[in-house]
């Protein structure tokens, strides 16, 4: 090509580029423009300005209390909250359970492997939605009433109620800092003490771990085997044990091809939690759902929830980078 | 940590080669035995497969899988009139065919693209009515798995183009393609599904013109299709970052030009290597279709809420509903699944 075709080739490129960005900037401009026109005719009013007005709809659950004199602002800050809450429990849950089954699934037993693969097959193809509307039925349906709990461990009550668990508490008249472990306590009308979590927070984490799980499992197989037989036959050699072969020489080298999985498994973890909405946990998208049923401001409620799941998605993203960059092999790209 | 050998002989010694293993057998043994007691006593000796509701009452510890046989037309249709439920059951059967037939590499042709395209067309005809002496039926009536499935199928197959001009689009020379195709990509996977179906149920009617209002069911399949396409270009984008340079260099030095090695040459391998991955992906979409039950569509999921929510007869034994239809889910995606390794193994002795 000559250089005077190719020069000629590049200004087109750039006129095409420039019309290019016209028409995105024009076409977002006019479908802005159109909607604002539409709300107006239909004599909706839009804008942020709500956010400071009270909510009239309140919270039942949470770390930060909210009632209906509350503002909206504060609503969707709960929301939030509700969501970090049920999100990082899940993330916790699911990294250690599907781990296990991943490693399970390559045992050397074929009872042990034949279960853990069941469990991975069942989980992951049947949808998240159905199987957490499931588990809000049988907890609602299937388990005893609050006054007659089960124990499944000691200090650990299960019922209609919800999940009862031992937790961290100040004494009397103590400060900020939990002096001891507080025991869920059966009295007659039910658990008392302890942390009491809602029915709704049960099904949306226990959910969210099952199902995450068993995808964190297969992230965790196909990164143990992409470690080559002669890193485990060398490790053999040297007199290692099983677990040790697995902690010094498979794990270090699985976790390079783990993390970056693991990271896009984290982030779809937090979308999901979003599904809580059906089963009536009220975190973000469940609050910006009753809000648009309320005032009817979709857009904003909207553009607030996708730009705090962007924020999040960038946050777990910017977390998890730094740490593949501490287990990357050093000098590798 | 692994072994290579398999068979009955391995698994003797893996099950009681040591103390160790046989004690670990014996356990998952009596955990198995059980476990696999108590879903047989449930979900079979104590189970009512009649549909008897007092019976399913009556019986203590037993599933009462009466409500499947008493409820599993609207389960499966919807709100479909009852009596031209045979007409979503044949469209269901077209596309399952037609999916089955391009299942097989053989199969991929340039017909299939205009065999599927009939089969489409097929699919909305026989829904819809309207022709053919078949009455119409509005899509608001459209339910069960009809609707997972043609959700599924179009909105991938609308989803398909857009992900292949976004995949080009965030590998091209132009900075400013570049940009908005990657910026369209990250913000798209940056956000729940969830929330762009809300978009497209609430906000995509601010652009109509007042008073006529797109159907909710388009509206749901343009979101399903503007999430599922950033998904693909991410899978395709991939593929084509797997061709080797070598491959474009060389049809460059032939004299091909930009677009036709894209067309000729590179696409044609990419795609090939990403065919489980889209398969992967299929699978994904299925599942994802259930969220258009919270948007007020009633699919498979959805369906179950209006064949039981409202019948206070049955609305006991949703647990048994529950499972039947996560039942047909699991079919669907353990098949595809399935047939996702083994087309990987296929592709894969092609290219050794």
């Amino acid at each position: 090509m000559s250089s005077q075709a190719s020069r000629r080739g590049a200004w087109l490129a750039w006129v095409v580029q420039a019309l290019l960005v016209l028409a995105v900037v024009a076409g977002a401009a006019w479908v802005v423009n159109h909607a604002l026109e539409v709300l107006r005719a239909r004599g909706v009013r839009s804008g942020f300005d709500f956010l400071a007005e009270p909510a009239g709809f309140s919270i039942s659950e949470g770390w930060l209390d909210f009632d209906a004199s509350q503002p909206f602002w504060r609503a969707f800050l709960a929301g939030l909250v509700n969501t970090v809450r049920a999100s990082v429990p899940a993330a916790i849950f699911s990294v250690v359970l599907g781990t296990l089954i991943g490693i399970g699934r390559l045992a050397p037993h074929v009872l042990l492997r034949g279960i853990c693969t069941a469990y991975v097959e069942l989980l992951r193809n049947v949808p998240l939605l159905v199987q957490l509307l499931m588990l809000a039925f049988a907890i609602a349906n299937l388990l005893p009433d609050p006054t007659e709990p089960v124990r499944l461990l000691p200090g650990v009550w299960l019922s209609k109620g919800g999940l009862s668990v031992p937790w961290p508490a100040s004494g009397e008249g103590g400060g900020w800092w939990p002096t001891h472990l507080e025991w869920p306590e059966r009295g007659d009308f039910g658990v008392s003490g302890g942390a009491a979590l809602s029915p709704e927070y049960v099904t949306i984490v226990a959910g969210l771990s099952f199902y995450s799980a068993a995808f964190v499992a297969e992230i965790v197989r196909a990164g143990i085997l992409s470690v080559p037989q002669g890193q485990v036959l060398a490790g053999q050699a040297l007199g290692l044990a099983p677990v040790q072969q697995l902690r010094i020489v498979i794990l270090p080298q699985a976790l390079r091809v783990i993390v970056p999985s693991l990271t896009n498994q984290l982030l779809s973890l937090v979308k999901n939690s979003s599904l809580a909405v059906a089963v009536g946990y009220p975190e973000l998208v469940s609050v910006a759902n009753t809000t648009i049923g309320s005032n009817g401001r979709a857009f904003e409620c909207i553009a607030i929830i996708m730009a705090v799941y962007l924020l999040l998605s960038l946050l777990i993203s910017f977390g998890m980078n730094r740490y593949n960059a501490r287990v990357a092999l050093r000098g590798w790209r | 940590m692994r072994n290579a050998a398999q068979g009955p002989v391995a698994w003797r010694s893996e099950l009681w080669g040591s103390p160790l293993r046989v004690l670990a057998t014996v356990l998952l043994l009596a955990l198995l035995a059980w476990g696999g007691f108590h879903a047989i006593e449930w979900g079979v000796l104590h189970a009512v497969f009649r549909p008897d509701a007092e019976a399913c009452r009556a019986v203590q510890h037993g599933a009462c899988w009466g409500v499947v046989a008493e409820k599993w037309r609207p389960m499966l249709f919807g709100r479909f009139p009852y009596e031209e439920q045979w007409r979503p059951a044949i469209a269901v059967a077209v596309l399952s065919a037609v999916t089955v037939l391009s299942a097989w590499p053989r199969s991929w042709r340039w017909w299939l693209a205009p065999l599927w395209l009939a089969a489409l067309l097929l699919f909305v005809l026989l829904m819809r009515g309207g022709v053919a002496g078949l009455a119409p039926v509005p899509t608001s009536r459209w339910g069960g798995l009809p609707l997972t499935i043609g959700l599924a199928v179009v909105g991938l197959a609308l989803a398909f183009p857009l992900a292949l001009l976004l995949a080009l689009g965030r590998r091209s020379g132009w900075p400013v393609v570049r940009t908005l195709s990657a910026s369209y990509i990250e913000l798209v996977r940056g956000v729940p599904l969830i929330s762009v179906l809300f978009m497209a149920s609430f906000l995509l009617p601010l652009l109509w013109p007042a008073g006529w209002q797109p159907d909710v069911l388009v509206r749901v399949l343009a979101g399903l299709t503007l999430f599922v396409a950033a998904y693909l270009a991410e899978i395709i984008r991939g593929g084509l970052q797997a061709v080797p340079r070598g491959q474009t260099e060389a049809a460059m030095a032939l004299g091909f030009g930009r677009w036709p090695v894209q067309r000729d040459i590179v696409l044609p391998q990419a795609l090939r290597l990403v065919v489980p991955a889209l398969t992967n992906s299929v699978v994904g979409t299925l599942k994802d279709t259930s969220l258009v039950t919270v948007v007020g569509l009633f699919e498979l999921t959805g369906a179950l809420g209006l064949a039981l929510g409202g019948d206070p007869t049955w609305r006991p034994f949703y647990l048994e509903g529950y499972l039947f239809i996560a039942a047909v889910y699991w079919l669907l995606c353990f098949g595809l699944s399935r047939y996702s390794v083994w087309l990987e193994r296929r592709l894969g002795e092609g290219a050794r």
